[in-house]
C-alpha cells in the first residue's frame, strides 16, 4: 500500500502477472510488532528492492513471502500459491546469514542445495562444477568450504541458491560482505536473470544498488512499508532542484525565485516551481540576471528514501553503509 | 498464475532422505563417528580399572589380619588349626600374624596394641585356645569371633582333625540361578542401551548446535518442511550407530568364534556360560536394536526440541542438562521396576514412553511372551512420531525470529539473565 498516496501500489510487468502479492502482513515476536501491516506486488520478471535500515522487518517480511514464518496476519500469494512451501523448487533463496556446511566440497555444496530444492543430485554435482567454471572458480571445485575465501564461500552459496534454476530468486541482503569488483559481478548477475525472465527481490540498505538495478522499489521502516512502486514515480514524489548561477547578484529579478530558494556559494538552490521552468526564465532574462549557468536536476532515490521514510530512517542507512548510501 | 500450476516440492520422506544421506555421510567420516565407536569402551575401561584397583585394595588391606600374642605352644596349636582349616572353608579365614610368643605369667596388652593403630591387624586374640579372649573393635568381634571359636576348637583337638571328602553334582542350573542370570541379563542390557542413547542424543544435539552455528538452519528452513529435518537428522544418527553396534557386533562375534574354535581366547569367553534372555539370544538382539531405536528417537526429539528452543549453546547444555538427570532417574525407575515384575511399578515403567524402551528390553530378557513387545513397540512409536511433530512445530515457531530475543526473567533473575546473555556467544540464526 503506497501510504502516502493512499493508492494500492501496482506494479505489474506487461503481462500483467505477479511473482508476489502481499496484503496486511503483521507479524509479532513476543508482542514486538516486527511486521505492521505489509502490502507488496511484485511483478514477474521485474527486479524488484525492497530498501530498508537494519531492524527494519526485511527479512523477516521476507521469511513471511517465503513460508519460513507464517504471517500473525494478512494474505500472501507467491508465483500464484498461497502457500510458498508448496512451490519450494520453483524459488532460490540467499538468506543474510550465509551458511554452507565447512566439510563440504564447493561442487557438493552447489548440488545439496539444489536437492533440498528437488533436482537429482547426479544433476546438481554437473551442474555445481559447470557454474563454478563459468564464475571463475572452476579450480575450486573439489576444495572443501572450509578452506575457500569468503567472497569465494558467498558465490559458492549464491550458485546453490540459483542450481535448480527457480523461477523467483529471493535475495537478503546480497551485496553485504562483498567487495566492489563482486558486487559488481553481483549486479551483473541479476540482470542476466531478469534478461531470462526470472523474477529477482532483493532487501538492501545501500540506496545506490536499488537505484542501480531496480524497477521498482519497496522502502520499509518500523515495520512498514510507506511506499512501494516504481523507482522513477518515487523520485518525481520529490520536485527537480534548480541550480542558478548568475552574474547579477541583487536585482528584480530575485522576486522571482521561489521562498525556499538557499545561496550556496555563488549558486541558488531551490525546487522546480510547479508553474515549470519557463516562467521562471522569463523572469530572470526580463529583470537582467545575466544567467550564467541552470541546470535541473532530478531528485535521486536518496531523496525520495528521506522524503518518505524520513530523516531518522535515512541516518541509519547512512550509519549502516556511509560510502555506499552517498553513492 | 493459480493455484492450477502443479505443485513442486520435495515430499516429506524424500527431503528428510537430503538431510538424513548429507548428516550420515557427514558423520560417518568424522572424529565424531570414531568417537562413537569408542565411546561404550570408556565405560568398560573405567569400570575395569576401578575393578582392578579396588580389587588390588581389597588384596592389600581389605584383607585385615588377627594378631595372636599367646604362649609359644599355643601359638602353634592356632596356626596349625588355621592350616586345617583355611582349605576347606570356602571364605578366606583371615590371616593370623604372630605378635608376641609369651613367657609364663606374661601378659599382652592387646587394648594398647590396636590403639596404636599399627600394622594391618584388626583384633587381637590373647589367652589360651580354651579361653580365648578376642580384642577388637565392635563390628570386628562380629565378624571374627566365630572364626575365633573354630580356630580355637580345632587347636584342641575337639574339632575334627580330619575333614571327609564332599561327592560333589553338579546341575546345569536352578530355577533360582536361571532368574538370577536373566536379571543380570536384562541388567546388562538395559545399561548398555542407557550408555547408547544418552551418547547419540547427546551427538544429535552437537549437530543440531553445528548447523545452527553454520546457519545453514534457514537455508533448510526455506526449502523443505521442519517435519523433514528433525526426521532427516535423526534418523541418519540412528543410522550411524546402525552401522556402529554393527561394527561391535562384528567385533564380538569374532571374538567368541575364535573362543568356539579353541584358540587362544577359549576359555576366557565361553558363550555357553551367557544367561538365555526370556525371548532367546536372536529376539534378544532384535528388540535390543528396536527398543534403543524407539528410546534413541524419543529422547534424541526432546534434545533436538530443545537445541531449536536455545540461542547459545551455553543455553543448550543448561537445558539438556535437567533433561539427561531425568534421563538417569528414569533409567534407575526401569531398573527398580524389573525387580517387581507384574507389579503396577512395573507397568508404570512400561507404560511411561521413555522408560518404556529400559523396561521392556528388561522384560524380554526375563519374560518369553512377545505379544507386549508388539504393543509397547507401537506404543513408543506413537509417542516418537509425536515428539517429532511438537519438536518441529516448537523449532519452527522460536528459531526464525531475527534480531535479539528478550530476556524474559524477572526479578532477582533479570539481572543474572541479561548478564549471561551479554556474555555468551549468540549463536546467529
Amino acid at each position: 500500500m503506497d501510504a502516502a498516496l493512499g493508492q494500492a501500489p501496482t506494479c505489474r510487468n506487461a503481462a500483467g502477472s505477479l511473482a508476489i502479492e502481499a496484503h496486511g502482513l503483521v507479524k509479532r515476536f513476543d508482542g514486538t510488532l516486527a511486521v505492521a501491516g505489509i502490502d507488496l506486488e511484485v511483478p514477474e520478471g521485474a527486479i524488484y528492492g525492497v530498501l530498508g535500515p537494519n531492524g527494519a522487518g526485511k527479512t523477516t517480511m521476507l521469511r513471511i513471502l517465503l513460508g519460513i514464518i507464517d504471517p500473525d496476519e494478512g494474505t500472501r500469494r507467491v508465483l500464484g500459491h498461497e502457500r510458498p512451501q508448496d512451490i519450494a523448487r520453483l524459488i532460490g533463496y540467499l538468506p543474510e546469514e550465509r551458511g554452507l556446511y565447512p566439510s563440504m566440497k564447493a561442487y557438493e555444496a552447489i548440488a545439496f542445495m539444489g536437492a533440498l530444492r528437488g533436482l537429482p543430485l547426479k544433476i546438481g554435482r554437473e551442474r555445481g562444477r559447470e557454474l563454478l567454471e563459468n564464475h571463475g572458480l572452476g579450480y575450486a571445485a573439489d576444495r572443501q568450504i572450509r578452506h575457500l575465501s569468503k567472497g569465494m564461500a558467498q558465490t559458492v552459496q549464491l550458485l546453490g541458491t540459483l542450481v535448480h534454476e527457480p523461477r523467483l530468486v529471493v535475495l537478503d541482503e546480497p551485496f553485504s560482505g562483498l567487495d566492489a569488483i563482486n558486487q559488481g559481478k553481483l549486479e551483473r548477475l541479476i540482470h542476466s536473470l531478469a534478461e531470462k525472465g526470472t523474477t529477482v527481490i532483493f532487501s538492501t540498505h545501500v540506496i545506490a544498488h536499488a537505484e542501480r538495478l531496480c524497477e521498482n522499489v519497496a522502502i520499509i521502516a518500523g515495520g512498514k512499508v510507506p511506499y512501494a512502486g516504481s523507482v522513477d514515480a518515487a523520485r518525481d514524489r520529490i520536485p527537480a532542484q534548480v541550480r542558478l548561477e548568475t552574474a547579477s547578484k541583487d536585482g528584480p529579478w530575485r522576486v522571482a525565485l521561489p521562498p525556499a530558494a538557499r545561496v550556496e556559494g555563488n549558486f541558488w538552490n531551490f525546487p522546480l516551481p510547479e508553474s515549470g521552468i519557463e516562467p521562471l526564465l522569463r523572469a530572470l532574462i526580463e529583470g537582467n540576471a545575466g544567467i550564467l549557468s541552470l541546470s535541473i536536476e532530478r531528485a535521486g532515490l536518496h531523496d525520495a528514501f528521506v522524503a518518505i521514510a524520513g530523516e531518522a530512517a535515512a541516518r541509519a542507512l547512512e550509519v549502516e553503509s556511509p560510502v555506499e548510501a552517498r553513492r | 498464475m493459480s493455484d492450477t500450476t502443479p505443485k513442486s516440492r520435495l515430499p516429506l520422506w524424500r527431503a528428510a532422505w537430503v538431510i538424513a544421506r548429507r548428516d550420515f555421510v557427514a558423520v560417518l567420516f568424522s572424529r565424531t563417528f570414531f568417537f562413537f565407536l569408542l565411546g561404550p569402551l570408556f565405560p568398560l575401561l573405567v569400570g575395569g580399572l576401578a575393578g582392578g584397583i579396588g580389587n588390588a585394595l581389597d588384596k592389600s588391606s581389605g584383607m585385615p589380619e588377627i594378631g595372636i600374642a599367646m604362649a609359644s605352644p599355643d601359638i602353634d596349636a592356632m596356626l596349625r588349626a588355621h592350616g586345617d582349616l583355611a582349605p576347606v572353608l570356602a571364605y578366606s579365614l583371615p590371616q593370623l600374624r604372630v605378635l608376641e610368643r609369651l613367657a609364663p605369667d606374661e601378659s599382652f596388652d592387646a587394648r594398647a596394641y590396636l590403639e596404636r593403630k599399627q600394622d594391618n591387624v584388626a583384633a587381637v586374640i590373647t589367652g589360651t585356645p580354651a579361653h580365648p579372649v578376642l580384642t577388637a573393635p565392635e563390628g570386628r568381634l562380629d565378624m571374627f569371633t566365630g572364626d575365633v571359636a573354630l580356630m580355637a576348637a580345632s587347636a584342641l583337638k575337639q574339632a575334627p582333625s580330619v575333614y571327609p571328602t564332599v561327592a560333589t553334582v553338579k546341575v546345569a542350573t536352578s530355577g533360582a540361578s536361571q532368574k538370577r542370570a536373566r536379571i543380570a541379563t536384562a541388567q546388562a542390557g538395559q545399561t548398555l542401551l542407557f550408555l547408547l542413547i544418552m551418547l547419540l542424543a547427546g551427538m544429535v544435539l552437537s549437530n543440531l548446535v553445528e548447523e545452527k552455528a553454520n546457519k545453514i538452519i534457514e537455508i533448510l528452513a526455506a526449502a523443505i518442511p521442519m517435519d523433514a529435518v528433525f526426521m532427516g537428522k535423526l534418523f541418519a544418527m540412528l543410522g550411524v550407530s546402525l552401522v556402529g553396534i554393527s561394527v561391535w557386533a562384528t567385533v564380538i562375534g569374532s571374538l567368541l568364534g575364535l573362543a568356539d574354535m579353541g584358540g587362544a581366547m577359549a576359555g576366557w569367553i565361553d558363550p555357553s556360560h551367557l544367561p538365555v534372555p526370556g525371548v532367546g539370544w536372536p529376539m534378544f538382539f532384535l528388540l535390543g536394536v528396536a527398543y534403543f531405536s524407539m528410546g534413541y528417537l524419543l529422547l534424541g526429539s526432546i534434545f533436538l526440541s530443545i537445541g531449536s528452543l536455545a540461542t547459545t549453546v551455553r543455553e543448550v547444555q543448561t537445558l539438556s542438562m535437567p533433561v539427561t538427570m531425568a534421563q538417569v532417574l528414569l533409567f534407575f525407575f526401569a531398573s527398580y521396576s524389573m525387580a517387581h515384575p507384574g507389579e503396577p511399578v512395573e507397568v508404570l515403567a512400561m507404560a511411561f514412553p521413555l522408560s518404556s524402551p529400559f523396561a521392556m528390553l528388561a522384560r524380554a530378557a526375563q519374560e518369553p511372551a512377545l505379544w507386549p513387545h508388539v504393543v509397547a513397540l507401537a506404543w513408543q512409536a506413537l509417542w516418537v512420531a509425536m515428539a517429532v511433530r511438537i519438536g518441529a512445530r516448537l523449532f519452527r515457531r522460536r528459531v526464525m525470529k531475527s534480531g535479539p530475543q528478550p530476556v524474559k526473567r524477572r526479578g532477582l533473575f533479570r539481572r543474572a539473565g541479561r548478564a549471561e546473555l551479554e556474555e555468551s556467544s549468540r549463536i546467529p540464526i
